[in-house]
């Protein structure tokens, strides 16, 4: 089916199937309820999860793949928030060209940081990276104002020229959407205690966020991709077999580049504002985090990391003291605050720790992420697996 | 000129800091061959080692004061800090007012255990894991330790003053004959440049004339040689580690005066102290050194307002940009040693 193999095509249909269905699986919870807060079936966060998942996706077509260890991705990310939101003051609040735009833009931003940093491997091309993406936040935050908002940030305002469009009537404020379908409408459905929010900006990011998973799975089974995994197992043997690995490694980088526009441009269309903060290394940070997390180098790995830290960034990071004593509300006066002690540092306003603490393990133990430790779980239920090795879809990274 | 000589000036403290910090990153690199994203975390806890040395000193109880009396008409609580029960009044005042220098005796043995606990407990691990997953180990340990450190300080920045003898600045102008006030340079900030050019010393001479310097100069130059010889080389490393932890530790208790701790300064130092290290060339302590003051200096001659004029925006990125430049026109770095992480 479209090219894919039948283990590749399964993996994409589950992949649609639970973006279609998020706002059912994400709240599980009827509204109301204690565990009400652990829902994250509003549109903001569902929206979230699959643009940063976009962002992961194309990180790790350069980290998973090809094994360049990019600590500025987030200054692509930055850049296409920028264009998407030029677009949205120049031309037209429809999110198209806005999205053209940024990922035109964060391309041939990739192309020029791309072009300079490859020349350098290991961690000399991490440090390069890491300042000219350091470079572009403070020069956005400083320098660049006009073009950049600096510290206020760039939004669209009710004066802006918007060529496409005709003039707003007073009052009416400038909102993304596409052919005149805004970005924040909404449909909402009661079943019972349950509430469901079917948003259409999250509907239009999941629909690209497929087509950004499909287009890295035929990426990865490529020959193309097949180069890149060359150039991270060994690259000093591919140069002798007369292959020259640069292109590939720009051609890589630019990719995921262009990803990580996309991501900027759709935060945009959902939200439309940019601010340096975007571009800020620990930016860039997070989404090695989600990457290494979720599983570098596996396909699917990235997207569950991104949803992961968002969930975290979002749900745990919500649970104050308050809420812990509702929970602990049954246990004697003395154990409720003792087990409340123990487990504050590591919610609420701490969410940061618990995230390290994972994180770090998974480097520890797991190399190829959650995905991977998935598959050790499940190894040890099928003795199919044990007996007779199937060869693997995805590999975990070194 | 004076325009100049000020600028150097403030170049230096800064680029005291980035030396000490540098070196640190060096020596490990150096030895052990891990990249430890961690290591401004080391730093920044360097620093509330000198927050929590004030606030100990400072701890207090209520006593009565039966000779005054609050607005209410009632006897007036004062707060007396322990440290004048125990020692008396004048040498408890004493006390408080060197806590920065004090901390500085406590951090030695806090950051070299901590480096102890770090090595055997973690990076021994990773010795011969590729170079990404010692950088992302690392900056997970950086972000846990950035989060205790928050959780038991808070995120405000701690202000933390350094004795009142060096409060105040010193008049660089009537020294070398310019009109007063032409330039003044704290006190402070004179002690840290000293203090950093002291410890870099002590670190070069450690390994330069003493025995065990030359073991583990040997062990960076050879370790497979070293370690065949019966040296347990391996011990000598992590008592480098140890070494490594402990100048962050002292580096970030001296800051700690010109600028209020902040759980996340260290990560903040630590990103412009890998342009560094990579500026001065992997593994080359000179390097470190050099790279660390000239990009200090370099810094806040490009905040000078003639040369922003100039060039708008160059104050943030001349760092990166020189980095960029050296990374790519000299691939080892300033002073890079022959095959130490060359690609």
């Amino acid at each position: 089916m479209l090219g894919l193999n039948k283990k590749d095509a399964r993996l994409l249909l589950i992949v649609v199937a639970i973006t279609m269905l998020a706002p059912f699986i994400l709240n599980p919870f009827p509204a109301g309820s204690d565990l009400a807060q652990f829902n994250a079936g509003y549109p903001d966060l569902m929206q979230r999860f699959v643009i940063f998942g976009i962002l992961a996706i194309g990180f790790n077509i350069l980290f998973g793949l090809t094994g360049y260890l990019s600590f500025g991705h987030a200054a692509f990310l930055g850049v296409g928030s920028y264009a998407a939101v030029w677009m949205f003051k120049l031309l037209s609040m429809n999110i198209i060209p806005a999205i053209m735009l940024s990922v035109i833009i964060a391309g041939v931003f990739s192309l020029v940081i791309g072009y300079v940093s490859l020349r350098r491997s290991g961690i000399y091309f991490s440090i390069l990276t890491l300042a000219f993406a350091q470079m572009s936040y403070s020069l956005a935050y400083s320098v660049l104002t006009p073009l950049t908002g600096g510290e206020t940030g760039l939004q669209p305002k009710a004066t802006d020229a918007r060529i496409l469009d005709g003039a707003l009537e007073p009052g009416e404020a400038a909102t993304p959407s596409l052919f005149n379908i805004a970005m924040r409408d909404s449909f909402e459905l009661s079943l019972g205690n349950w509430e469901f929010v079917f948003n259409f900006g999250y509907y239009v990011a999941a629909v690209v966020m497929i087509f950004a998973f499909y287009m890295s799975i035929r990426i990865f089974r490529s020959p193309f991709g097949m180069m890149l995994r060359a150039i991270k197992s060994n690259q000093t043997r591919m140069s002798y077999t007369g292959l020259n690995a640069r292109p590939y490694t720009l051609a890589a980088f630019v990719i995921s580049g262009m990803y990580a526009g996309l991501a900027g441009g759709l935060l945009v269309a959902m939200d439309p504002q940019a601010g340096a903060e975007r571009m800020f290394w620990t930016a860039s940070g997070e989404i090695v985090i989600m990457t290494i997390l979720g599983g570098a180098g596996t396909l699917i790995g990235p997207v569950l990391g991104a949803g992961f830290i968002k969930y975290f960034e979002n749900i745990v990071s919500k649970i104050n003291e308050t809420v812990l004593h509702q929970w602990f509300y049954w246990l004697p006066d003395g154990l409720e605050d003792f087990v409340i002690a123990m487990i504050y540092p590591f919610v609420g306003k701490g969410w940061h720790l618990p995230l390290g603490l994972l994180f770090m393990l998974v480097v520890i133990f797991l190399p190829g992420g959650l995905v991977q430790g998935g598959q050790k779980i499940a190894g040890l239920f099928s003795r199919k697996t044990a007996d007779e090795p199937q060869p693997k879809a995805t590999e975990p990274a070194e | 000129m004076d325009q100049i000589i000020l600028q150097i000036l403030n170049g230096l403290d800064k680029g005291s800091a980035y030396a000490l910090i540098a070196l640190g990153l060096t020596l490990i690199f150096g030895t052990l061959g891990v990249v430890n994203f961690a290591h401004g975390a080391l730093f920044m806890m360097g620093a509330f080692v000198a927050v929590t040395v004030s606030k100990l000193l400072t701890l207090s109880h209520k006593v009565v004061d039966e000779t005054r009396t609050d607005f209410l008409g009632n006897p007036l609580e004062v707060d007396v800090p322990y440290v004048y029960d125990w020692f008396g009044q004048a040498a408890g005042d004493v006390l408080i007012d060197w806590a920065v220098p004090i901390a500085l005796i406590v951090v030695v043995p806090i950051m070299i255990l901590i480096g102890f606990a770090m090595e055997r407990g973690l990076i021994k691990h990773f010795y011969k894991r590729p170079h990404a997953d010692q950088i992302l180990v690392t900056f997970g340990l950086a972000i846990v330790l950035q989060e205790i450190i928050k959780y038991f300080y808070g995120a405000n920045p701690i202000p933390t003053p350094a004795p009142s003898a060096f409060v105040g600045s010193f008049d660089f102008g009537v020294a070398f004959g310019f009109d007063p006030n032409a330039i003044i340079y704290p006190y402070w900030r004179l002690v840290y440049f000293f203090f950093s050019i002291a410890i870099i010393g002590a670190v070069f001479a450690f390994l330069q004339f003493t025995t065990f310097g030359m073991v583990v100069r040997a062990g960076m130059a050879d370790r497979e040689t070293v370690g065949l010889l019966g040296i347990d080389i391996d011990k000598r490393f992590t008592i480098m580690f140890g070494i490594a932890a402990a100048v962050a530790g002292m580096a970030g208790v001296m800051y700690a005066p010109i600028n209020s701790p902040n759980y996340d300064m260290g990560m903040h130092f630590l990103v412009l102290s890998f342009v560094v290290v990579v500026v001065g060339g992997m593994g080359s302590l000179p390097g470190a050194v050099a790279a660390g003051f000239m990009l200090g200096i370099l810094e806040s001659f490009a905040s000078m307002s003639a040369v922003i004029d100039f060039l708008p925006g160059i104050n943030q990125i001349v760092i990166y940009l020189v980095a960029i430049i050296i990374l790519l026109t000299r691939p080892r770095g300033l002073m890079g040693r022959k095959g130490v992480m060359e690609e």
